[in-house]
């Protein structure tokens, strides 16, 4: 295997890789490498016969190519589908038996597995490449009637609930990396919150990428069934390498009648570095459906890695009353590139969304919010606020606002407004005045930029979130 | 405390600043005043290190010189800008940027850093020694003050960080004569032996309150004339044409 690692950078810091003997499946795409994702997973046949019906649809479709980044021709038949660390193939059953070596990496993140350093608070289900490696505080959901375990367990035990939602938010055949992630993805999360139960604790997942030539392709399902609650997060870092590595996940969520679910992204791939080398492809389908009346969905991201970052987390408000929200910061900086924004789709009467974006482009970067409020016939008496800011920094990145609104009655009302401004030197000037270097001006600049994003965010990760915002500007200015 | 002999500073090749000397000792309170265009202003950016000038002459604080050290270091090392129009920084708490500008002058004088509860304390002494309401600073820095409240915010800083030489750039300018007490109140109390001011401004209104040791009068870049607060006394009567 080839050496790939860049050690000149030091930003970067979870850039390093954990050496570790892997189980690939073989190189490419085809109905083989299926076969053996399926098979090492122990799926039932259901399963199967699903991911080749999406495998074969594949076949006739076209990989978008509307979106403003452009990207070189993927290989797809040069990637790996499946990598996993051989001690990790069965998963272990308890704490005590994960491979220190995974344990030792993730603590070097920030996420200690181990039963008495757990965070507290939180529970963390941590994604390998390929699979999902340790699950914290399990027993302690299990007595609340939750389910949070990986995806690949789910399919096994709670056949019938995966069966039942798996697909139908974002359909098996709805574009093409939808597409090919329901054939081969691999592994992700998965949450079920019973009736009238608000969950105790912020559910996690942390994926992190280390394997080279290596796709990641996750997915994770949320059920909030009727009357509960829960607060989900992600977060998500890769080694530094000199390839493009792809993450194409689908997310779908749903929340059944007065169930809400707020779910929360700090996503940190690796960028690339500071002419544009390697980094992550993060193409990635996110959806949620409001499908019971009263219920809510509620996203957050925070945006601050990938080489490009392609994703439009969604709400479909089909339940009367439901409501929809989105709160994002994407930033860019050196030659990064984010088109990004959501959408919002109205069915029933009275929904109500909210959508608060805020861009920041430093470098060479380009940064494009792109969204659509969708207000169908029978949705009477809707409403839409969005808010679009971009802030620019130097005068070399870019920053576009593409809205797109339709509503089709007259009862509902649509609300948009946009600004865009420059860093301004004033500002600077009044922070160095009072002691700040330049770097911790701008921290403070943008992170009061984003402050209406940052407090969405549950109070442990906004305060990594608002360093995370510093360092990913630093150098950016001056 | 400064030592300025023949600065000349200019803009886009517009000489502003041609030849200015000044010198303050520490606990002594200079006012400048002048015509609008006279360098006022520029004299306050080139003080605290703003970009953007070319500058020549010597520029001497304790004893160091000025030129090679950055505007936040000069922030850390005690010198304060009091602005003529603060900025409005949003989504940033005011109490909050206090703090972190209080705590990064305290760490380069090598003292302790305050926890929340030690600054708030701070923060309730100074702001009822001012009569400022502490509402004010939970909102965001500057945003939707009025003017009075952005300048009384200015002074407030300044009591918080405590700097050796203080710059009042036109700070009483479109005051109330209530907001122009507490500006006042607040720079006399501030008065040491330690301290040094320099106060810039257009009338002689403010410096009737804090009695300055020495009154300058700025034109064309240059200090044409100094003396005590008898000639700001002149100055109000006769206008500025008239002083040569």
């Amino acid at each position: 295997m080839k050496n790939q690692n860049i050690n000149t950078q030091q930003d970067y810091k979870y850039g390093f890789t954990t050496d570790i003997e892997n189980i690939r499946a073989p190189k490419g795409l085809s109905e083989e490498t299926i076969k053996f994702i399926s098979k090492i997973k122990k799926e039932p046949k259901w399963m199967l016969d699903w991911r080749l019906k999406a495998f074969n649809r594949l076949k006739n479709l076209k990989e978008p190519n509307w979106q403003k980044p452009k990207y070189p021709k993927i290989n797809y038949q040069d990637l790996y589908y499946y990598s996993a660390p051989k001690s990790a193939s069965e998963k272990p059953k308890s704490l005590d038996e994960v491979d220190p070596k995974l344990i030792e990496t993730y603590k070097k993140l920030g996420i200690p597995l181990q039963e008495q350093k757990k965070l507290s608070g939180i529970a963390v289900d941590a994604v390998f490449d390929s699979v999902s490696v340790a699950t914290t505080f399990k027993d302690e959901l299990t007595k609340k009637g939750i389910i949070f375990c990986s995806i690949s367990e789910a399919i096994r035990e709670h056949s019938d609930l995966v069966k039942k939602y798996l697909g139908s938010v974002i359909p098996l055949t709805d574009h093409y990396f939808a597409t090919l992630n329901s054939a081969v993805f691999t592994d992700g999360s998965f949450v079920y919150i019973p009736p009238k139960v608000k969950c105790p604790m912020e559910l996690s997942t942390y994926f992190r990428i280390n394997a080279s030539e290596t796709g990641q392709f996750e997915r994770t399902l949320i059920i909030a069934d009727k009357g509960s609650y829960v607060s989900y997060l992600e977060g998500c870092t890769a080694p530094m390498r000199d390839e493009n590595q792809l993450h194409a996940a689908n997310v779908e969520l749903i929340a059944l009648d007065d169930a809400e679910i707020k779910y929360s992204t700090v996503q940190n791939w690796y960028p690339g570095d500071k002419n544009g080398v390697g980094g992550i492809y993060n193409f990635v389908t996110k959806r949620g459906a409001c499908r019971g009346k009263n219920s809510k969905i509620s996203w957050t991201q925070v945006e601050t890695g990938s080489a490009i970052t392609w994703k439009y987390p969604s709400c479909i408000l089909q339940g009367d009353n439901s409501v929809g929200e989105f709160y994002s910061i994407a930033i860019t900086n050196n030659y990064q590139k984010a088109d990004t924004g959501t959408k919002m789709i109205h069915l029933g009467k009275n929904t109500k969304s909210k959508i608060i974006s805020k861009g920041i482009s430093a470098g060479k970067a380009d940064n494009t919010y792109r969204g659509l409020v969708d207000i169908r016939k029978k949705a009477l008496n809707s409403r839409n606020y969005t808010q679009c800011d971009s802030l620019l920094m130097g005068n070399k990145c870019g920053a576009h606002t593409v809205p797109y609104i339709k509503n089709k009655n007259s009862s509902s009302i649509v609300e948009h407004e946009a600004t865009t401004s420059k860093i301004n030197e004033e500002q600077l000037f009044y922070c160095n005045q009072r002691g700040l270097n330049q770097e911790e001006a701008i921290g403070l600049i943008v992170n009061g930029f984003c402050k209406e994003v940052l407090q969405q965010l549950p109070m442990e990760f906004a305060v990594e979130a608002q360093k995370l915002v510093g360092i990913s500007l630093e150098g950016s200015v001056g | 405390m400064l030592e300025i002999k023949n600065l000349k500073a200019s803009i886009n090749n517009k000489d502003i600043l041609k030849g200015l000397n000044i010198t303050i000792k520490p606990g002594e309170l200079h006012a400048i005043m002048g015509p609008n265009g006279s360098g006022k202003s520029t004299l306050a950016n080139v003080l605290s290190g703003k970009n953007g000038y070319e500058i020549s002459g010597e520029l001497k604080y304790q004893g160091k010189n000025l030129k090679e050290i950055s505007i936040d270091e000069r922030a850390r090392k005690g010198i304060f800008l009091a602005f003529q129009y603060p900025t409005e920084i949003p989504g940033v708490n005011t109490n909050n940027f206090l703090k972190t500008s209080l705590n990064k002058v305290r760490k380069a004088k090598g003292e302790k850093e305050l926890d929340t509860l030690s600054f708030l304390k701070l923060l309730k002494e100074k702001s009822s020694e001012l009569g400022i309401d502490e509402k004010m600073l939970s909102r965001q820095l500057n945003v939707g003050f009025s003017g009075g409240e952005k300048k009384k915010n200015e002074i407030l800083q300044m009591k918080i960080l405590d700097p050796n030489l203080v710059i009042l750039d036109e700070t009483d300018s479109g005051l109330d004569i209530d907001a122009l007490k507490i500006i006042a109140d607040g720079v006399n109390s501030s008065r040491d032996k330690k301290k040094s001011f320099l106060v810039i401004t257009h009338y002689q209104r403010l410096l009737d309150y804090i009695n300055p040791d020495f009154v300058h009068v700025l034109s064309d870049g240059k200090i044409i004339k100094s003396g005590c607060m008898e000639l700001a006394e002149e100055l109000e009567k006769k206008g500025y044409k008239k002083i040569n």
